[in-house]
């Protein structure tokens, strides 16, 4: 393919589609500007966020805030993926929590849950020992996992288990004794008060006022200090030695490469099936390895590989991913430019995506959520079409009326306008969309097909319908 | 009792929030119940009563009638061991009937795949509100969810009637038949396709429908009369599935509890007279239930998460009585300030899935229940 200037957008919006969550017209622009490869260090770097801080979004509105029931976690969040200026982080920790789901239905908390979310972003691209670490002491981790019933002399398996099968190194790396061991490592790592909280959780309604933030403890006399072998090393482990063991495992390099290539390059099978089906792309795969090795386990320098490499960058890498709902979600609100500030809007919008069978801290499973094709059913379907399709034709969003601007001014300085034209033009609006021949044949025919009243209304409304026919394409529903 | 040839339903109305058992069957005769319920007690010359010991709450005048009538089985004490209060945890129980591990599967998911084993329906399981909850959730298993009947399918909000039909039209040639370009291509055009088919045939269910009754203007009577349309259209449905809430009634329950029961009970009401007017009653069984009960101990104005709790079937051929254990009231026998649970719910579960849609209800409730005879072998 040439390196036209129209290939390079394209390649653009391919890399802020799946690094982020789309991007709009001037944000291509700027980056086509800037160039791919400082991009690519532009979102591994942001500069620092201008944004309202927690503390005046609790304030003002509280309905926000993670102190408030099950779905005030999510809602605050996707506040922060639509309105983020550093997509990346945000869109890594969608990527964690994917991984590490942890669920309100079994944690009961809705701050503990904002706190996990918190920490994810903050350890998002660093070294994944830290993140591992921070991990093991996550309160809301802790709970759900039941490690606060991991004791020495009666471990509890649940976390240990998890942290190898689901976490790092995948079934088929360890042994059972392996399990005990680590669970063994993990005694005594548990959350402060912890007979109060559970208290209280278990008697209390989902109302959270009264609720404490939960925190990490560790508490010596229930950890169990004998001699541990793990992973065929021996001595007296404590989960920080176990985290240390863990992240120099070449299964967990590959475990991890393995979820970052599905994540951002294509659909790999559901984790259960990894070790009985080969990576798509062994080569990839050995390449992403090779940058956590390289770096000190740096999730940051395996993305920039990955960024930069051609199996991502290659033109058939892209489109091949189905959007998840909250992806959908924030990559419409960030179009439609509704949320300049928190409004309470966004606890619809965030009921949208739960309609389309996603609930952010609310996972299926501790496996987290099945992507790609699984996110689609006939039921599913339609709220995403009908969702797209309303927000981007709605002519009241300031995101939209900017689109229908910019489109008027254009065209009417062009002075002829055909339809294949207003069809490209609404395609470049709403993130330099690609779409096959034939959808393009059939948006050319709904543009050509319509406005029969003449003036300047019936023309603005006529291109908003066009805009929202463009967001029911099936190249919409798709990163 | 007339037999039929038509397929039978299921209908589950959800009580969300928590149902209050003891003010919705009020064991009247009981002074323990009295003092408890010092605030939001109700009193034995107010109740409807089945019997010399329990009442339905006056506001369940409909009910009421189907119990005279010998239509309504009432499961006393539904619950599970080790019961949770979280409304999320213990919603997700009942749910997938897994009280013991997080699950995935829906358990009326489930029984939609199991009644139509080749997906050839669209439409077998309908759920009447936004977003599916889980019990409805099985892998592979497209269930339509409506908000609205009359507005239901794709793009409805565009209000220009001509715009809408070439945008359909356009809809349509976009998620045609896939030329195989790949994988998410097919998943994309199948299910576009089967959702434009579900949304044209349901769409006629409205039109085709006749009735002389005229429900009440509540979301549940909504959600029934529409239920009851897509029953008459013949369209194959055999789940459907409607919410009704809050009942988390922390407070000022006389008052909300009591309006609450009128909705749900009037609904019920106008939705019973419909399926006879229909010829389905007798095709039709409806299951109520709610996520666990209230405390036993009112806290003045309302009363707080419980356990034990009730829930009712009823339709033309439900053997009419009472199931179950009603839970003692005694400080002793309460568990946690809470009414003991006498009866699994996966018991009413296996009877409904075994007895009403016959199918193989282990699998599905993951285990072997005894049965109730609220329907006949």
């Amino acid at each position: 393919m040439q390196d036209t200037q129209d290939t390079k957008v394209e390649l653009i919006a391919h890399l802020l589609r799946r690094a982020g969550f789309g991007a709009s017209r001037a944000e291509l622009a700027a980056a086509t500007a800037r160039g791919y490869e400082a991009t690519v260090e532009e979102l591994l770097n942001p500069q620092e966020e201008q944004r309202l801080s927690d503390y005046l979004v609790r304030r003002f509105h509280p309905e926000l805030s993670g102190m408030m029931g099950p779905q005030a976690p999510g809602e605050n969040w996707l506040y922060r993926m639509a309105t983020t200026t550093a997509p990346l982080p945000e869109k890594m920790t969608l990527f964690w929590h994917g991984i590490f789901a942890t669920g309100y239905n079994k944690v009961i908390h809705g701050k503990a849950l904002s706190d996990q979310t918190r920490m994810f972003r903050r350890y998002a691209l660093g070294s994944f020992r830290t993140l591992l670490l921070e991990l093991s002491k996550d309160p809301a981790m802790i709970i759900w996992l039941d490690n606060q019933d991991n004791h020495k002399g009666a471990i509890n398996e649940n976390f240990g288990r998890e942290l190898l099968e689901l976490f790092s190194m995948g079934v088929g790396n360890y042994t059972e004794t392996d399990i005990k061991e680590c669970a063994r490592a993990f005694t005594g790592w548990s959350i402060a008060n912890r007979q109060y909280m559970e208290l209280r959780s278990q008697r209390d309604s989902d109302w959270p006022y009264g609720r404490i933030s939960w925190h990490f403890e560790f508490h010596p006399e229930d950890h169990d200090d004998g001699e541990k072998v793990f992973l065929g090393e021996r001595g007296n482990f404590n989960g920080d030695d176990i985290v240390e063991i863990i992240c120099k495992q070449p299964a967990t390099a590959r475990f991890i490469a393995r979820h970052l290539y599905s994540f951002f390059v294509a659909d790999e099978p559901p984790v259960p099936e990894w070790p009985y089906t080969p990576p798509a792309d062994p080569q990839a795969i050995a390449t992403l390895v090779q940058a956590y090795f390289d770096h000190d386990y740096s999730i940051g320098a395996m993305l920039r590989t990955l960024f930069n490499a051609d199996f991502f960058k290659s033109p058939a890498a892209r489109y091949t991913k189905v959007k998840s709902p909250v992806e959908l979600v924030a990559g419409v609100l960030r179009l439609t430019g509704e949320f300049d500030r928190p409004r309470y809007e966004i606890l619809e919008r965030h009921s949208q995506a739960s309609y389309m069978g996603q609930i952010l801290n609310n996972p299926p499973s501790v496996e987290g959520w099945h992507q790609g094709t699984d996110w689609l059913d006939s039921g599913t379907l339609v709220e995403r079409i009908n969702f797209a399709s309303q927000q981007i034709g709605d002519t009241d969003k300031p995101g939209i009326r900017a689109m229908l601007d910019r489109i008027g001014a254009e065209l009417g300085a062009a002075k002829a306008t055909s339809p294949e034209r207003l069809v490209d033009a609404c395609l470049e609006e709403v993130g330099a969309l690609s779409v096959e021949e034939d959808t393009r044949r059939v948006l050319v025919n709904f543009s050509a097909g319509g406005q029969v009243e003449k003036g300047a209304a019936a023309a603005r409304q006529h291109i908003a319908d066009l805009l929202r026919m463009v967001a029911a394409t099936q190249e919409f529903q798709r990163a | 009792m007339v037999s039929t040839n038509k397929e039978r339903s299921l209908v589950v109305i959800e009580l969300n929030g928590g149902n209050d058992a003891l003010n919705t069957l009020v064991p009247f005769n009981n002074g323990l119940y009295y003092d408890n319920r010092p605030g939001i007690g109700i009193s034995p010359e107010e109740v409807l009563p089945l019997d010399g010991e329990y009442g339905f709450n006056p506001n369940m005048a409909a009910v009421k009638g189907l119990w005279d009538r010998g239509e309504l089985a009432v499961i006393h004490g539904i619950g599970y061991p080790q019961p949770n209060r979280s409304h999320f945890r213990s919603r997700d129980i009942w749910y997938t009937a897994e009280p013991e591990s997080i699950g995935t599967q829906g358990w009326l998911g489930a029984a939609i795949r199991d009644l139509d084993g080749r997906g050839e329906n669209v439409l077998t399981g309908v759920n009447f509100g936004r977003g599916l909850p889980r019990a409805l959730v099985c892998k592979g298993v497209p269930v339509a969810s409506v908000g609205n009947l009359e507005t239901y399918g794709l793009l409805p909000d565009i209000a220009d009637e001509n715009v809408r039909l070439q945008a359909l039209d356009a809809l349509g040639r976009m998620y045609g038949p896939a030329g195989g370009r790949d994988i998410v291509a097919q998943a994309l055009s199948e299910n576009g396709s089967q959702a434009l088919l579900g949304a044209d045939i349901l769409r006629t269910a409205p039109e085709r429908y006749e009735s002389s009754i005229e429900y009440a203007d509540t979301p549940i009577a909504r959600s029934l009369k529409s239920a009851a349309q897509v029953m008459s259209a013949g369209l194959g449905t055999r789940i459907l599935y409607a919410q009704h809430g809050s009942f988390d009634t922390h407070s000022n329950e006389l008052q909300s509890h009591a309006k609450l029961w009128q909705d749900v009970s009037a609904a019920i009401g106008d939705f019973t007279a419909d399926l006879k007017e229909q010829q389905l009653w007798q095709d039709t069984l409806v299951l109520v239930w709610s996520e666990f009960g209230r405390r036993v101990h009112d806290n003045g104005t309302g009363c707080d998460h419980g356990s034990g709790g009730v829930a009712l079937v009823l339709g033309g051929a439900v053997q009419g009585g009472q199931f179950g254990q009603y839970p003692s009231l005694r400080e002793a026998d309460l568990s946690e300030g809470d009414l003991a649970y006498t009866t699994d719910f996966r018991s009413t579960y296996a009877t409904i899935l075994d007895r009403w849609l016959g199918l193989d209800p282990d699998p599905i409730v993951h285990g072997q229940f005894e049965q109730f005879d609220f329907i006949g072998r």
